[in-house]
């Protein structure tokens, strides 16, 4: 292991937002990682303290504070709350950056961020593959949810129960897209994401429906790259800013008012996080501009287009609306979601705590799984308890982690995008 | 005994996964609210019964460990910091409320039940449980006790020490002891549960704890009165109590603290006043009414530029949010945010408002001020930065002297976040050597090793008089 010394220089920088943390606990009460462990290693006043006790070289042993810093769902609930205003996701991904930075990074993530994630041919042409031969090691458990589970013992794959890989990408379905604007007409760029593009065809789909309806124009590129948050959620700033640079070429050359995305994890990823961790100069102004032009679908069709309520029929469909952190957390958007159900003819029936986490965290719901599980679990009671015939998110790894803990609760309560009830209506 | 063979102890006791011995995990329960330097110790374990946290403590007695009993770490005077090569004692576990009786009006719960979730399980079945102290949404049952915490009720509905029957709790020895009762009276023994409330983890350690409940108001009326002098307002705060009207709360807020909220808000609070009041009255119907209408009248009489009372649900709600945030917007100022609590005699409250503007000046400081108007527990928050060594000797100083001026107005130290460690060193200048001594004295008997949350309240042997 390097020097301390030089990973205590290193952490200097996120000194002056450590010391916001007036340590009064607030956070405990919204931390969904905390309510299960009651651990204060696990909560934001914990780890901000742990980040604070390298920097002042009261402690020693930065493996143990990376493990814990790294114990965490990233959902954003603790900063959204924080009276002394922390930007405590902030603060975590420079910290991440600086760990990884220091300890290097772990092989097996290397070889993801490093040699998939950054090429997104080889990835595409990988997992194009594997949904072929996915049969061969996966049966269906629930048709309604469409959820999986393992044929065989997998390591990998658990006891979960997941979504197959889409038989074919979005971006084999739609390759490219550059419809001319009409005249004085609204255009915009549509970003289609990972998890849309090989799981979710269906939503980029709908996506682009809505969109239509409405007489907007889209620009969709191909050679779209990952936003970049699952390798910057692992320290890896170069794979970050490459798979940055590599978007902002595919986007450079389109004419588009705003950057739409369908995943709340993209969105709020291009619209902060790209901003706040990407610092090459050379970046800066490229990634300030898409950025400060970054929407979520509903919120675009609700703010900019003006998509209105429809009135409720008797014996509409009804709907229960689970907040993805990244929208109601990162960018505080909870109504144009649930006006968007409204608009679609659904009766918004709300669950018990809505707007709390789903236990997914990206990877950790990959490294600490019974966790996410625990969480996940209060979320499927919480959804069924509803009464609602459907749930609907506005994040598809939400829907993937929905999906799982519902499959696994035997609940028959299909899991949709909101856009996709607005595509295809009541 | 090594490290090492006191935690297979103690994980014969709590279970291995509830014993944390690693660096991290210790760091992470070496600070409470306190602006006090960390502290971390040997040992934290989280016992899941309350059978095992008597245990927990007869082990420590019998190694002479100094033990700290920690529920969210909220304290606001270090009396969560624990001493170097101590165990801390996690009560999150034992959060189990254990009876509700709606028949007599009381509640037993563990230690570690959240206060919030407790006041709201208790709302469910139409009662109420009103010590309702800051840290609410976090805190625990025990800690208020532990602490005597008050809130913004305390003007009418009194402190967490009204409310505390009777309590069971640990000696060193692990037995069990037994005080207070279910009933509304008892004369049954030494009033334990009286010395237990606000001894910090001193004396003994939470098993359970019997908690008065009462009906809730059936009404409420918010106002928010404006104000061009702090003296007009708390003339009226005067006048008020003396027109024999008790508000449920009577909150002050200073101009600086107004300026720094609206700016956070933008709720269109008016930023040229010098003291707002937020007034909440409630009970009958009737009554409720007619109460508002004689502190609108009283304040007006008192020179308020206006009063506006909150018509409905939203607008009471705005008028609470305006006090909700001053400390989160205090706290945003300044790195550093030191929340005070030393407490005059609600006629003194003019006198004391002027001492802090002469001491920000007098240190170069900026002191936001708020609080408890009708109690007299004003919240001097210094914004400061704790890095600049400069400043931060000015910030110690002027806390030195806000305490002892306080004092001269015939206050107090603290009006509910405790003595701890952050005050024990001005407790003779309050009380007097014999208190500490007949204090100490007390201590030794009921703690001969000092193990319980040593040096907090009374300081170390050798110190403070």
């Amino acid at each position: 292991m390097a020097d301390l010394k030089r990973l205590v220089g290193m952490m200097q920088e996120l000194d002056d937002q450590l010391v916001t943390c007036m340590r009064c606990g607030m956070c405990q009460a919204v931390c969904p990682l905390f309510a299960q462990t009651g651990r204060e290693a696990d909560v934001a006043r914990g780890k901000l303290a742990l980040l604070d006790g390298l920097t002042h070289e009261m402690l020693k042993d930065p493996l143990g504070v990376n493990e814990r810093l790294n114990r965490c769902l990233l959902c954003g609930t603790c900063e959204a709350n924080c009276p002394s205003g922390v930007k405590v996701l902030d603060i975590f991904l420079k910290a991440r950056a600086i760990m990884t930075g220091y300890l290097g990074l772990p092989p097996a993530q290397k070889a993801i961020f490093r040699g998939l994630l950054a090429n997104p041919k080889l990835f595409n042409t990988l997992l194009g593959i594997g949904a072929k031969f996915q049969g061969l090691f996966t049966k269906p458990v629930d048709d309604m949810l469409g959820s999986s589970c393992a044929r065989f013992n997998s390591p990998l794959i658990g006891d979960r129960h997941f979504k197959r890989l889409a038989a074919r990408p979005f971006h084999k379905i739609v390759a490219k897209l550059d419809e001319p604007r009409q005249q004085g007409g609204r255009k915009v760029a549509f970003f289609v994401g990972c998890v849309l593009d090989k799981v979710f065809p269906e939503v980029a789909e709908a996506a682009l429906v809505a969109l239509k309806r409405n007489g907007v124009a889209v620009f969709l590129p191909e050679n779209q790259a990952c936003c970049g948050i699952p390798a910057i959620s692992g320290g890896d700033v170069k794979t970050f800013e490459k798979l940055i640079a590599q978007n902002l070429e595919v986007f450079a050359g389109g004419d588009f008012d705003h950057l739409l995305t369908a995943c709340a994890t993209c969105t709020s990823t291009i619209r902060k996080v790209w901003k706040s961790m990407a610092r090459k100069p050379e970046l800066a102004e490229a990634v300030a501009r898409l950025a400060d032009k970054t929407m979520d679908v509903s919120q675009y069709l609700v703010d900019v287009v003006g998509v209105k309520p429809a009135a409720l029929k008797a014996g509409a469909p009804s709907v229960t609306y689970h907040d993805p952190c990244h929208l109601k957390n990162s960018l505080g958007i909870t109504a144009q979601p649930r006006t968007v159900i409204a608009a679609a003819g659904y009766a918004l029936k709300e669950m018990t705590d809505a707007g709390t986490c789903c236990g997914c965290g990206g990877s950790f719901n990959l490294k600490h799984y019974e966790l996410s599980k625990t969480i996940g679990g209060r979320k499927a009671d919480n959804v069924v308890a509803s009464g609602a015939g459907l749930v609907a998110t506005s994040c598809p790894a939400c829907m993937l982690q929905l999906t799982d803990m519902l499959s696994q609760k035997g609940a028959k309560i299909p899991v949709k995008h909101v856009l996709q009830l607005y595509a295809s209506g009541a | 005994m090594t490290t090492k063979a006191l935690s297979k102890e103690f994980e014969a006791i709590v279970g291995a996964e509830n014993v944390l011995t690693q660096e991290s995990d210790l760091h992470s329960y070496a600070y409470d609210a306190a602006v006090l330097p960390s502290q971390s110790p040997a040992i934290a374990v989280r016992p899941t019964t309350r059978e095992a946290l008597g245990k927990v403590v007869k082990l420590c007695n019998d190694n002479a460990l100094p033990l700290t009993i920690r529920g969210a770490g909220t304290n606001l005077s270090g009396g969560t910091i624990p001493k170097a090569g101590g165990v801390v004692a996690l009560t999150g576990a034992l959060d189990k409320i254990l009876e509700i009786n709606e028949a007599d009006l009381y509640a037993v719960v563990e230690p570690g039940v959240v206060t919030a979730k407790f006041a709201a399980e208790v709302a469910k079945l139409g009662l109420f449980y009103p010590p309702d102290p800051g840290s609410q949404a976090v805190s625990t049952l025990g800690g208020n006790v532990a602490e005597n915490a008050g809130g913004l009720r305390g003007l009418k509905y009194g402190v967490t020490k009204d409310y505390v029957m009777g309590l069971s709790f640990f000696d060193v020895n692990g037995e069990l002891i037994k005080t207070g009762s279910r009933t509304v009276k008892c004369v049954t023994g030494y009033n334990l549960a009286g010395l237990m409330v606000a001894s910090e983890g001193t004396l003994g350690v939470f098993d359970t704890i019997t908690l008065k409940l009462v009906p809730p108001p059936k009404a409420a009326k918010a106002m928010m009165a404006v104000f061009d002098s702090v003296i007009a307002a708390c003339e009226a705060v005067a006048a008020i109590i003396a027109a024999k009207i008790v508000p449920a709360t009577l909150e002050f807020l200073d101009n600086f603290t107004i300026r720094t909220v609206e700016n956070f808000r933008h709720a269109g609070l008016p930023v040229e006043a010098e003291a707002l009041l937020l007034i909440e009255v409630d009970g009958h119907p009737a009554m409720v009414e007619e109460d508002a209408a004689k502190v609108e009248a009283i304040c007006k009489e008192h020179k308020a530029k206006s009063v506006r009372v909150a018509k409905d649900a939203a607008e009471r709600n705005a008028v609470w949010q305006a006090r909700r945030d001053a400390l989160p917007a205090l706290a945003r100022v300044r790195p550093t945010t030191v929340l005070e609590d030393a407490t005059v005699p609600r006629s003194k409250i003019p006198a004391m408002m002027a001492i802090l503007e002469e001491i920000a000046k007098k240190y170069q400081l900026t002191i936001g001020t708020f609080g408890h108007a009708g109690d007299g527990n004003l919240h001097p928050t210094i914004l400061t930065d704790k890095r600049d060594t400069h400043e931060w000797e000015r910030v110690e100083k002027a806390i030195d002297e806000i305490f002892e001026r306080a004092l001269a107005l015939g206050g107090t130290l603290s009006g509910e976040h405790g003595i701890g460690m952050a005050k024990s060193k001005y407790l003779v200048q309050e009380t007097s050597r014999g208190t500490i001594a007949f204090s100490r004295k007390m201590k030794k008997a009921i703690d001969p090793k000092n193990i319980l949350n040593p040096d907090k309240i009374i300081g170390a042997e050798g110190k403070n008089g």
